[in-house]
This record gives structure tokens, C-alpha cells and sequence, in this order.
């Protein structure tokens, strides 16, 4: 069977110009990203500020068009962006956004905001609709008392909820998702990651998880991509990922995440800044800042290989014993 | 009485509704004191007031002394000299401190000429030095650049750069890697922890990441609803919280390592300020709350152990993990 979601080779191309005078240049936010989401299954997509996530994100759903590559829904390419088809698609895969108050209205109710995806996609009578408004509400831990309310009127914790809450109302068979915690406290993250997993559970929702936080990640996910300057540098189930990674990008990711009772020693911390993506490292994008570049590095471009069981790292030393002697 | 900053009795109001309720808090020289709990209790609101930063609406009570000279009141020429050059404070967003028209450097050599009086190559190359010290590389050559010509990470050190100009005694870090991505917080908590053993300077780390908070602080204060509710030694209050809320803040981190497991929040959500609850503000969400923390707000008081606690039935200290959990009185 076909999977939910498939990627093949996407591209995305943005125009930047430096100043009112500077000659365009072309920046390849994302360039040539492959991944695969199965019914059922979250995918992780981490990786620093700036690597193509968000981009990947909305190419996935077809709100941005990919300048190369194709992506498939049920072995299906995507229609094109704005069609008819594309709208009936919209009402199966849906966007969280990391910010619930730009996503919301804030001028209508909790329980119209819900409502308005059923209109446009026109499914059901006002009652049945109202009736789904409301099981809905209750599933992602919403009062009814709640539907009156105006965003404004609601805690972070419970504006998330109503994004998540309108995203399901079509019952959608894939959610991407953006960041939808960061902006969130932990003790209010985890109530709505708990959520996210319960519905991927009892719904068999396809998702992918787009998130800065390892620690949220780990614990939701089942298999994790890593992005560094529109590419991924590693992907495999979030188990190896965090325990044995190959490449030294998430090396030092995972190791930068603070632990209580882990000595800061223990760290890996990267020299150097985060890259331009206009300006792209010949070889291995990621030798300037790499804690293992060897000469090869700086002028070959590493190829995807198998690093582990359903594990692949774009790496020299992926998976050779010499990498992991030297960590 | 040797600490640095002692705070006592801090409230803050806004339009007459109160959102500090009496914070005492001492620093002393050269320690690292974290201040943890969510958004909105109250962490960047106790030291605008002791700093006298906080808008004209605000109206502030209690006293705050720096090594025993009380700022609270004082007028503002001396509480300018003290901001800066004694204390230093840096933000979560460099782009409100650092000025976007003025080239970086010269942003440098104004702090210093401000409060240590340097002027000249004297200003110049101690300037460079601090652009060094917080590792922006090559200074020199990027000493005329303006803000936006930096990554968030180096506009981030430049600030502490800036703060470190006064040589101050305090420097408080208000969320300062909370925008910054994973890789390049860790370098930011690095320096700040390399500045402070260099320069003995105390450092208060305002943060929401208890797990930061924990890797670079020696004591943890933590507020919930503009009251300290637990403070202590980080390790006793990792190793045995005793505030729920405390004990609820540990939990809620997903863990990177053992078995994947469903996350454990916290429910419910912090109180509106205007609508407090009566007794202990914790007291909804408190999952060892009884009928006495409905009407009665516990008190900070301290322990046997060393550390304050404001709780009528803290978490038991789990003297042995088999036997079956006592009730506290
Ligand atoms: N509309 C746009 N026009 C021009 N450049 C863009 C646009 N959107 C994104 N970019 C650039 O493309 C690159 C990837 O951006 P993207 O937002 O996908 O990154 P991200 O991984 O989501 O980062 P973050 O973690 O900060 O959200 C960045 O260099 C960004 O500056
Ligand atoms: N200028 C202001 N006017 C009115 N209320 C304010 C102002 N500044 C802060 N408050 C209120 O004071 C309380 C404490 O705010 P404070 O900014 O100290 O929280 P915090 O603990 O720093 O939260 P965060 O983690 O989100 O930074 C909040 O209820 C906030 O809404
Ligand atoms: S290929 Fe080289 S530079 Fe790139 S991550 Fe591997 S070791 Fe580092
Ligand atoms: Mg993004
Ligand atoms: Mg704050």
C-alpha cells in the first residue's frame, strides 16, 4: 500500500536581494528533501533556525508549489494549489501553526471558529454540525462552556486546543504540524502533546511534527528527520536518533539539550555560527562548524547511506566504527 | 550583612490589581540563582522593580538593597549610575537593548565611556577585548558592522558584551537563549557560565528551562502566582521537590533518554491575577491540595534541610521508596 504522505526530491527556491540595489540571488531553502509518512505514524522534523522546515512544511501540504520534486497523498500527486481537488484534498491533511492567535479570528466565538471548516468544505447539515462542534471540543479537552468564548477570552494551553480542535473537524487523515508547542510552558506543552499522541493513536492520524524541542520529540515521535540547510543529514526511528546518532549535526543537537544532572562537560558545543543558506559550504555543508571534518569534507558532498537498521545519515563516517571510536 | 542584593517584602500592583505578593529574595556575591515558574508569575516583573524599570502605572512597595544602600525610592540619578554599571540585565530579545542605527562597536564604547569613564583607543580596545571575551569572532574587522549584520546568537553575545561593560557585581539574564536555537544555546549558557567564574560575578538566570536552570545555577527560586513557593540548593530541589508545583514543573520535562513515555503536565492553567483563589494560589491544580489550602494561604518558611517551602502538605521526603507514602502534617 501506498503511504500517507510521500515526498520525493523537493525543492524550494526563494529571490532574495541584499538592500534596495542587490542583485537577486536564488537561496535553496529546501533542496532535495525525500521522506516517507505511513497511516499512523508522526514523523519528527528538527533542525536549526533557518534549515527549510517551515518551507518543507508547506510544501507538504501544497500551499507553497515545490520548484522540483513531487509529493504524493495515497500515491496520489498533489493538485495544483487553489483547484478544486486541492480543496477536497485540504479537507483530509491540515496545518497547526505555532501561533493559535494568529491562526484563530478573534473576532468570533470558539464554537463558530470550529464550525467555519465544515461550512467551506460544506459537510453536513447546521445540526449535525453543531453536534460534531461539540464532540469535537470534548475530545481535545475543551468545556462546552468554552464554545461562547473569544480567543482572547482563553489560556495559551486552551487557544492551542481550538487550533487543534478545528484542524480535526474535517477528520483529516494527516496533520502537519509547526511548532505547534513552542510557544507554550511545559507544564501546558505536555497536556497538548499528550493530545497530539492520543489522537495519532486513536485515529490512526499520520503526522509530522516540526518542532526545536528534542526532549518533546522524542517522546511523540516514531521516526525523526534532521534538517541542516535544506537538506536531511539523518533520519531514522526516534529511539537510535536520540541514542546512537550518526551524524555529527545531531551529535551536537542532542547533546546540547540540557539535561538536569548532566554535567554541561559532557556536551558537544558547536564552533561557529549558523549558516547562510545563501552561502553554501562547498563539501559537506556542515564542515565549517563540524567537530569530525576530515579533508574529504571540505570538498566532496557526503551521500545519503544506510547508517543502522531503517537509519540513513548523509555523512562520510556514517555508521563506520571510526566515527564512533572518536565520539 | 554580606549579600550583594537583599529584596524584602516586594509587591507590585498594576491598575490596583497586585501581581507580586511580597518576594524576599537575598543574592550573594558570585553566586548563580535561577528563577523558574511559568510565564506570568512574576520572574521579570521582581527585578524591573528592584531596578526601578517597571512604567509609571506600576505602583511598588518594599525595600531593595544593594550591598545595603536601598534602592527603593532612591532617586533616579543614582539608580541610573547603579543600572549598567553595578547591575546589569540582559533580555530575551537583543533587539530591545542594541540600537539598530548605531554601528555595534561604538554601542560598546558609549557603555564604557558611561560607566567607567573610558574614552580613546583605552575605549577602543576594550572594546575589542569584550567582543573577544563573549567570542564574536573576528572583532576587529566587524567592529563598524550594525545589529542586523549579526546572527540572533552573536546579537545575543554582543548584548552581554554591552552588559559586561560596567564590569558589573550582578548580571540577571532574563531568558536569554529561549530564542535562540539548541545548538547556539548551549553556547550562549556556556559563556555565561565561563563569564561568571572569570569575571566573580553573581548572576541571577530568569528561564522557564528548569533543566537549564539546573545546569547552571547553584539555587533555584521558584514563583508561582507572585510568590516564591520553593527555594534551594538545585540539587536538593531536583533530588526531592517538595512543593507540588515544584515536583510538577520536573515531571512535565520530557526526558531524552530511558523509555519514551506520555508526558505528565500540570493541569489546568496559572489564575488570573484579578481572581486569585483564596487560599493557597496553587491550590486548583494541586493534586495533594485539601480543604485547610482552600482558605489558607501557606506562608515561605524555612526547612530543616535548608531550603523555604510554602506548602501545608508537601510532598513527603521519600525516605524509602518501598514503604508506603505518609501523610504530612
Ligand atoms: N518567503 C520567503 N522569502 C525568502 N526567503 C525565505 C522565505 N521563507 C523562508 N525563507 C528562507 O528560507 C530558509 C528556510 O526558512 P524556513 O522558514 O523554512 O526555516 P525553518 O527551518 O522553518 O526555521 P525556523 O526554525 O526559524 O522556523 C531561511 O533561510 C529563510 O530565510
Ligand atoms: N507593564 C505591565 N502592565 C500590566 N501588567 C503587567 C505588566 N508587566 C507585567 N504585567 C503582569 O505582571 C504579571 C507578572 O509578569 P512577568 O512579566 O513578571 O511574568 P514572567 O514570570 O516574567 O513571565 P514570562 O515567563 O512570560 O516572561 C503578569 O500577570 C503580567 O501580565
Ligand atoms: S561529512 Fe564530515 S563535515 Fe560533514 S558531518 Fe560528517 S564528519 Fe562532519
Ligand atoms: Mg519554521
Ligand atoms: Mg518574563
Amino acid at each position: 500500500m501506498s503511504p500517507l504522505l510521500e515526498a520525493r526530491d523537493l525543492v524550494r527556491i526563494y529571490q532574495t536581494r541584499r538592500g534596495l540595489l542587490g542583485r537577486p540571488s536564488n537561496v535553496r531553502a529546501v533542496d532535495g528533501v525525500s521522506l516517507k509518512v505511513r497511516r499512523g505514524e508522526t514523523l519528527g522534523v528538527v533542525g536549526e533556525s533557518g534549515s527549510g522546515k517551515s518551507s518543507l512544511g508547506r510544501m507538504l501540504l501544497g500551499i507553497d508549489t515545490a520548484q522540483g520534486g513531487a509529493v504524493y497523498t495515497n500515491g496520489k500527486a498533489m493538485p495544483v494549489f487553489g483547484s478544486p481537488e486541492w480543496r477536497s484534498l485540504r479537507a483530509r491533511i491540515q496545518m497547526i501553526y505555532q501561533d493559535p492567535l494568529a491562526a484563530l479570528d478573534r473576532r468570533i466565538s470558539v464554537a463558530e471558529q470550529l464550525r467555519e471548516p465544515l461550512d467551506i468544505h460544506r459537510i453536513g447539515d447546521s445540526e449535525s454540525r453543531m453536534a460534531r462542534v461539540h464532540e469535537v471540543m470534548l475530545s481535545v479537552g475543551l468545556r462546552l462552556d468554552q464554545a461562547d468564548k473569544f480567543p482572547h477570552e482563553l489560556s495559551g494551553g486552551q487557544r492551542q486546543r481550538v487550533v487543534i480542535a478545528r484542524a480535526l473537524m474535517t477528520e483529516p487523515e494527516l496533520l502537519v504540524c509547526d511548532e505547534p508547542v513552542s510557544a507554550l510552558d511545559v507544564s501546558i506543552q505536555a497536556q497538548v502533546v499528550n493530545l497530539l499522541a492520543d489522537l495519532q493513536h486513536d485515529r490512526g492520524l499520520g503526522m509530522v511534527f516540526i518542532s526545536h524541542d528534542l526532549k518533546v520529540v522524542r517522546n511523540l515521535c516514531d521516526r525523526v528527520a534532521v534538517m541542516y540547510l535544506g537538506r536531511i543529514v539523518e533520519e531514522g526511528p526516534a529511539d537510535t536518533i536520540f541514542s546512537d546518532p550518526q551524524h555529527p549535526y545531531t551529535q551536537a543537537l542532542v547533546s546540547s539539550v540540557p539535561q538536569p544532572g548532566r554535567a554541561l562537560k559532557s556536551r558537544i558545543i558547536l564552533q561557529g555560527e549558523p549558516p547562510n543558506p545563501g552561502n553554501r559550504p562547498p563539501g559537506c555543508a556542515f564542515h565549517p562548524r563540524c567537530h569530525k571534518a576530515e579533508d574529504i569534507c571540505r570538498h566532496t558532498v557526503p551521500e545519503t547511506r544506510s547508517a543502522g537498521v531503517e537509519c540513513r545519515a548523509a555523512c562520510h563516517f556514517a555508521g563506520h566504527a571510526s566515527l564512533r571510536e572518536l565520539a | 550583612m554580606n549579600n550583594l542584593v537583599e529584596i524584602r517584602n516586594l509587591r507590585v500592583a498594576f491598575d490596583g490589581v497586585p501581581v507580586l505578593h511580597g518576594i524576599d529574595l537575598d543574592v550573594a556575591p558570585g553566586e548563580a540563582l535561577g528563577l523558574v515558574g511559568e510565564s506570568g508569575c512574576g520572574k521579570s516583573v521582581t527585578w524591573l522593580a528592584a531596578l526601578g524599570l517597571l512604567p509609571g502605572k506600576a505602583s511598588v512597595s518594599g525595600s531593595v538593597y544593594l550591598q545595603g544602600q536601598d534602592l527603593t525610592g532612591a532617586p533616579r540619578q543614582a539608580l541610573e549610575r547603579v543600572r549598567g554599571k553595578r547591575v546589569a540585565m540582559i533580555f530575551q530579545d537583543p533587539s530591545s537593548a542594541l540600537n539598530p542605527v548605531i554601528r555595534v562597536g561604538r554601542q560598546i564604547i558609549e557603555a564604557l565611556r558611561l560607566h567607567r569613564g573610558l574614552a580613546g583607543t583605552a575605549a577602543k580596545t576594550e572594546a575589542l577585548r569584550l567582543m573577544d571575551l563573549v567570542g564574536i569572532p573576528d572583532a576587529r574587522n566587524r567592529f563598524n558592522l550594525y545589529t542586523h549584520e549579526f546572527s540572533g546568537g552573536q546579537a545575543q553575545r554582543l548584548m552581554i558584551a554591552m552588559a559586561l561593560a560596567g564590569e558589573p557585581d550582578l548580571l540577571i539574564a532574563d531568558e536569554p537563549t529561549t530564542a535562540l536555537d539548541a545548538t547556539i544555546q548551549a553556547q550562549i549558557l556556556d559563556l555565561l557560565i565561563t563569564l561568571r567564574h572569570e569575571m566573580s560575578m553573581a548572576t541571577v538566570f530568569i528561564s522557564h528551562d528548569l533543566a537549564a536552570v539546573a545546569q547552571v545555577c547553584e539555587r533555584v527560586c521558584v514563583m508561582y502566582a507572585g510568590k516564591i513557593v520553593e527555594e534551594g540548593p538545585v540539587a536538593q530541589l531536583f533530588d526531592t521537590p517538595r512543593h507540588p508545583y515544584t515536583q510538577g514543573l520536573f515531571d512535565a520535562i520530557p526526558s531524552l533518554s530511558g523509555p519514551r513515555r506520555r508526558l505528565v503536565p500540570i493541569p489546568g492553567t496559572v489564575p488570573d491575577p484579578r481572581h486569585l483563589p483564596t487560599g493557597c494560589a496553587f491550590e486548583p491544580r494541586c493534586a495533594r491540595a485539601r480543604t485547610f489550602c482552600t482558605q489558607h494561604r501557606p506562608e515561605l518558611l524555612p526547612q530543616p534541610e535548608g531550603r523555604q517551602l510554602a506548602c501545608a502538605y508537601p510532598v513527603p521526603v521519600a525516605q524509602d521508596a518501598v514503604q508506603p507514602e505518609e501523610e504530612y502534617q
